[in-house]
């Protein structure tokens, strides 16, 4: 097959309504970094492992290269740039991978913070064992992940105290 | 990384899924893509056409009827992890679910799709089988069952004609007290199973009544160690029977490559087997 | 004693400059950068581990739909001046040359070499038509295993080459025979040791602009070095210094790798030279595994002679490198491996035989901690083996050779590959030793050791000594603006490691301590003349030292200038966040902003002042000699003998690196180094069959350490500051991988020894576990 098959596809991308024509075999990361230009969803393996493209997807944690943009067809999708609130003010899990140097090249940041968006609203009093196997499919190779659960805990007892 | 060219279908209906699916050349399914999407990525498959499933709400779905759990073939793992019957009714169904992949692949990925894929080393083709899952299939003649014990011809094989697709498929919620364990050895938490056991022990007077012993990762279909079974009914639950039902796994036949050899799946399949007896004994009510 | 005493931002937690955008998704990674008209490049790369090159057929690739270019060597050959990457460092032991081609063309020697470069509409269509183009090849033997590659017969990883040794070398001081002749213990160990790639969560990429009104080329490359990637496009494309920009944007991760020189680096600026059109590529994660450089084998063969009190009399053997097929760097990965060998003890008496083959793979270069952690496991696993055979703890036979500290500095009779004496410039190993043992109850361990179950428990323990800070310079510029703000330009790299917040504190420590000030511009050629770029744990201390001595220069310029406006003495001044003012008088001034203004003189005026105009400085310190950080590492673990798994329970890991300039992120900078060491040990593994196919090429195969295998680490800090630069401070950035696997092979050892079993390489699959256990002939005790 040669000719490209492409369909127009509108989807919610952090509250807003957004339309492209593409080619259909066009996988939502790609369609989200280079269509709409949100590039904060980084592509880390192309192959569902590492999980930095992960987005939320109707609230829940996907994986961007392992879905079809043509598939978010009339869904909402929320990405790192759509969890700090209407002001600015950062999410609360940002501050506090921010206050515990939570991340070093920042290229599996994102998809820690939608994974764990939708893990504290799950589980909002988590242990650190709980913790770590929420992000047992996020990869990154700077932290050695020990700062990452700091920050998810403290997050965690900010969010409770709010 | 990128995948190749194909053309993209959206059925709303079951009926137009079938259809499609017989008309159409060269076409796959697409159901939660935690599978079928490295593959395209990766240009290991190469369809002409990719018929979505994922918009025919009836496909999707857990309902309990009676004595069983129907689970529609499109239900996300997630879904079926968290339903409250499964904790209840069937917890080494949860249990096996809880070490699929992760809570992004689990949220995505569907109870169908991995029984299609039909990995030897997936959780839930293991689990299915331990518990005696009944599939339904749909076709263009038609829907048919199938016992899952008969659903995998061969490495990665279905018993699927290229023109049907899986619907659904139910669970015996059980009857008698029994006590249940599914372990599995990965290298990481959520990696597929090297070899993975599911244990199911129904006492009877203090002893073992029956017993199910189901392999995952030791060949290409799941293994039902019906030595080990045979041998462990009438006995006592102590280490010397489990032992024994461990070593019927010298006779098992694994593949074998440079990185897990046979005699390893072998050796891990004898202990995961002592331990899931030992666990499932534990939570077997024998008073 | 420790931190920097008397600083306001110096040695302290101040927040990372780098995180506002990152933790926003507001980071520029380079496959974020979209210019118009922007076309994809794709390689078609060899499936064959060595063939002959018959023919190339295009012709099909160009048709294909959004295709603009196929270019193979023969089209891109007229525009070079050099098919090939001469990037080899120099050294006398070379016995062959092996510089690669920007792209194969007669020959392919390992599997994933780029062939053909497509450059199309869209990366979709672009891998399309790499698909489409067709390869003829004649495939030839080839090599997988460095040590057969070394035995007479063997097939050569290149055709027609004499033999597949790359170079031999001998690293040797003091009287080894004799040592090992009056010696009353020797042990000799084979030991196989296996590191993989670096996997930084990035790939390589890069996105090349061509100017065609300015005649220039701007290359935005997640590198480690883009001043040397700017050199090799000016000397290979021919082109002037004022014609090329290489750019680094935000780096996901480096590692390693990201400082060689690709092949893909020289084609994609070509093609967008020639398509007119910038051109963009990102390399795919299963190209990552077969193109970018990686750690892999070494065979240690070595003897360990001892007096009869455990004292080391000297230490001889040969290491076997596996080289991969091309000299990507050079050959400094043995080297690292055979200098870490000795450094923590004294060692009167040394000689190790370097032996570099040529294999068909991946070409070999320093991965984070480059041949060190090799070193010392095989340094470690002989102490293991000696106080065993001499029956002392393995603490005490450490204790009695760990380099005493009254001895600091230490002169050893040890050089660097570049000739430069190595002296331990300061610390107190002994210390460091007795810190982690401490921390570790190595001596309550027997109570925790339990009973002979299925599983069973084990304690081990390492040491390290780790040159850092590779000189001779970094270059750093610090400028006032009349903004008010602080410039600083350097040509060292950031790729993770808080390179922007590391010069951002110690240029505010100078000039009124207000980070939000301070602008860094790193890893840009235009905005730093010269630079060496990021390795060798180096850019704290030699950019760091510059960025210091440059912001003295500026505020002694801010204070005489200001002293004139306000008509005081220089003395009197500090600066507090924006402003001069008197000393202690909060309140009136002049803020830098002005001050920067007066300095940038008007015409037909005096300046203020009497060295001259504007607040700048540009500083290249030098520092030749490497400062040596230390540390030592306890492991305790548990192995499941039913399944060969090996969890590590605890892990300790008491270090000295100098003064912290940021003690979090030198945490940081440790932990994800450890994470990585206990990946070497347990379970990164790049997997080749006999014919040089790579089996693991996705991250499901290969696996990195995740949140769930990390034990719980205890970090333990000793500053003992080194007199090499006016910071104290000593590098960090690979400390943490370096005494990882030896502390692992240690402690499973110790949790086996009912069974007897030795330890002698990494990593340690749960199948290698229970092969050793089957191998072994003792019974254990139940």
């Amino acid at each position: 097959m040669s000719a490209e098959p492409v369909r127009t596809v509108a989807f919610g991308v952090n509250g807003e309504t957004r339309e492209a024509t593409i080619p259909v075999r066009r996988t939502l990361g790609d369609v989200l970094r280079h269509d709409f230009g949100l590039t904060g969803t980084h592509l880390g393996c192309e192959h569902g492992v590492c999980g930095a493209c992960t987005v939320l997807l109707d609230g829940r944690a996907v994986r961007a290269c392992l879905m079809l943009a043509v598939q978010a067809e009339g869904h909402e999708i929320r990405t790192v740039e759509g969890l700090a609130d209407a002001a600015g003010a950062l999410h609360p899990l940002q501050q506090a991978f921010c206050d515990h140097h939570g991340l070093q090249c920042g290229f599996c940041t994102p998809g820690m913070l939608t994974t764990l968006v939708e893990f504290l609203a799950d589980c909002p009093d988590p242990t650190a064992a709980q913790v770590r196997v929420a992000i047992s499919g996020n990869l990154c190779r700077c932290t050695g992940y020990e700062s990452i659960v700091a920050a998810v805990l403290d997050a965690a007892a900010r969010m409770r105290a709010a | 990384m990128k995948p190749p060219v194909f053309e993209y279908h959206r059925p709303a209906s079951l009926t137009e899924a079938v259809d499609m699916l017989g008309g159409l050349e060269n076409a796959r399914l697409l159901a939660g893509g935690q599978s079928l999407m490295p593959m395209l990525a990766m240009r290991f498959a190469f369809p002409d056409h990719l018929i979505d499933l994922n918009r025919i709400p009836a496909l999707a779905g857990i309902a309990e009827d009676g004595g069983t759990l129907r689970v529609g073939a499109m239900t996300r793992q997630r879904d079926l992890l968290d339903h409250p019957v499964v904790r209840a009714r069937l917890p080494m169904l949860a249990e096996a679910l809880e070490q699929v992949g992760h809570r992004q692949t689990r949220n995505r990925g569907t109870v169908g799709g991995s029984l299609c894929h039909l990995d030897p080393a997936a959780e839930l083709v293991a689990v299915a089988t331990a518990l005696d899952a009944e599939l339904e299939i749909a076709g263009p003649r038609g829907a048919r069952t199938l016992p899952m014990a008969a659903f995998p011809l061969g490495f990665m094989t279905p018993a699927l004609e290229p023109d049907e697709l899986l619907t659904g498929l139910r669970f015996a919620l059980p009857a008698l007290p029994q006590g249940a364990c599914f372990t599995e050895f990965a290298r990481r938490h959520g990696d597929y199973a090297i070899v993975s056991a599911a244990a199911i022990l129904w006492p009877r007077d203090g002893r073992i009544g029956r017993a199910s012993i189901t392999l995952g990762g030791v060949g290409p279909v799941p293994v039902r160690l019906e030595a080990a079974e045979a041998a462990l009914a009438g006995q006592r639950a102590d280490a010397e029977s489990f032992a024994a039902a461990a070593a019927c796994c010298g006779a098992l036949d694994p593949m074998d490559d440079a990185q897990v050899p046979a005699w390893y799946r072998r050796r891990l399949a004898a202990t995961l087997v002592r331990r899931a007896l030992t666990t499932a004994w534990e939570r077997a009510d024998v008073r | 004693m420790t931190g920097f005493p008397d600083t306001r931002v110096l040695g302290r937690d101040v927040p990372r400059k780098e995180d506002p955008a990152l933790i926003r998704g507001r980071g520029r990674f380079v496959d974020d950068i979209h210019l118009p008209g922007m076309l994809h490049a794709a390689f078609v790369r060899s499936p064959h581990a060595h063939a002959a090159i018959t023919a190339i057929d295009t012709a099909a690739a160009r048709a294909m739909p959004g295709v603009r270019a196929v270019f193979t060597l023969k089209d891109l050959a007229p525009h070079l001046t050099d098919t090939r990457l001469v990037v080899a460092m120099p050294s006398p032991a070379y016995r062959l040359e092996l510089h690669r081609p920007v792209l194969a063309h007669s020959e392919v020697v390992h599997v994933g070499e780029a062939v053909a470069m497509v450059v199309a509409d869209d990366p979709y269509r672009a891998e399309d038509a790499a698909a489409a183009v067709d390869v003829q090849y004649d495939p030839l033997p080839a090599i997988a295993d460095c040590v057969a590659a070394l035995r007479p017969g063997a097939p050569t990883a290149h055709a027609g080459a004499a033999s597949n040794l790359v170079a031999e070398m001998v690293v040797e001081y003091g009287a080894v025979e004799a040592a090992f002749a009056g010696a009353a213990l020797r042990i000799q160990k084979r030991l196989l040791v296996h590191r993989g790639g670096s996997h930084s969560m990035e790939c390589r990429g890069l996105v090349a602009v061509p100017d065609p009104i300015e005649d220039r080329l701007t290359v935005w490359n997640s590198t480690q070095m883009p001043h040397a990637c700017k050199r090799m496009l000016c000397d290979l494309l021919d082109l002037r210094e004022t014609q090329v920009r290489v750019v680094t944007p935000d780096v996901g991760g480096g590692f390693g790798p990201k400082l060689v020189i690709y092949p893909e680096e020289v084609a994609v600026p070509l093609a967008a030279r020639l398509c007119n059109r910038p051109v963009k590529w990102i390399e795919d994660r299963r190209e990552h595994f077969v193109s970018t450089t990686q750690e892999r084998d070494q065979a240690w063969d070595v003897e360990l002679a001892t007096d009869a009190d455990g004292r080391i009399l000297g230490v001889r053997g040969v290491l076997v490198h596996d080289h991969g097929a091309w000299t990507a760097r050079g050959l400094n990965v043995p080297q690292g491996a055979v200098a870490a060998m000795p450094l923590a003890y004294l060692v009167p008496a040394f000689r190790m035989t370097i032996k570099v083959a040529a294999t068909n793979k991946v070409p070999v270069t320093p991965i984070r901690g480059a041949g060190q952690p090799q070193g010392v496991f095989a340094m470690e696993r002989l102490l293991d083996e000696a106080a065993a055979a001499l029956g002392l703890t393995r603490d005490e036979i450490r204790r009695r050779n760990l380099v005493p500290a009254e001895r600091m500095p230490y002169a050893t009779p040890m050089r660097t590959r570049g000739g430069i004496a190595v002296t331990l410039d300061s610390g107190d190993y002994p210390l460091c030793q007795r810190m982690a043992l401490d921390a570790a109850d190595w001596t309550g361990f027997p109570a925790r050791r339990g009973g002979g179950g299925a599983v069973r428990r084990g304690i081990g323990l390492s040491n390290y000594v780790e040159c850092t800070g590779r000189g001779p310079f970094e270059h750093v510029s610090v400028r006032v603006e009349p903004s008010g703000r602080i410039v600083v330009a350097t040509g060292a790299a950031a790729m993770g490691q808080s390179t922007a917040t590391m010069l951002a504190q110690v240029v505010a420590e100078q000039l009124g301590a207000d980070l939000g000030r301070v602008d860094v511009v790193t890893g840009d050629t235009a905005a730093a003349p010269i630079g060496l770029g990021g390795s060798n744990s180096r850019q704290a201390v030699l950019a760091g030292s510059s960025a210091h001595a440059a912001a003295v220069r500026v505020k002694a310029k801010v204070l005489e200038v200001a002293g004139e406006l306000l008509e005081v003495s220089a003395q009197d001044l500090e600066i507090v966040d924006g402003m001069v003012r008197v000393l202690g008088v909060p309140g009136g001034g002049v803020s830098l902003g002005e001050v920067a203004r007066a300095a940038a003189g008007q015409a037909g005026f005096v300046l203020p002042g009497t060295s001259g105009p504007a607040l700048a400085a540009s500083e290249e310190v030098v520092i030749d000699a490497m400062t040596y950080a230390n540390g030592s590492c306890v492991a305790e673990v548990e192995v499941d003998t039913g399944t060969g798994a090996v969890r590590v329970v605890h892990l300790v890991f008491a270090h000295d690196c100098g003064r912290a300039l940021h003690p979090r992120i030198v945490e940081g900078q440790l932990m994800g180094g450890i994470a990585h060491g206990i990946g070497n040990a347990l379970y990164e593994f790049m997997a080749f069959d006999e014919n040089a196919q790579p089996l693991t090429t996705t991250l499901a195969e290969y696996l990195l350490v995740t949140a769930t295998e990390m034990p719980k680490v205890t970090i333990l800090h000793h500053e003992s500051p080194t007199p090499l630069n006016p910071l104290g401070i000593k590098g960090v950035g690979e400390a943490g991988v370096i005494p990882i696997g030896a502390a692992i092979a240690s402690a499973v050892e110790d949790a086996l020894r009912d069974y007897g079993v030795r330890i002698d390489r990494l990593p340690l699959s749960p199948v290698d576990v229970l092969a050793l256990l089957d191998q072994s002939t003792v019974l254990p005790s139940t």
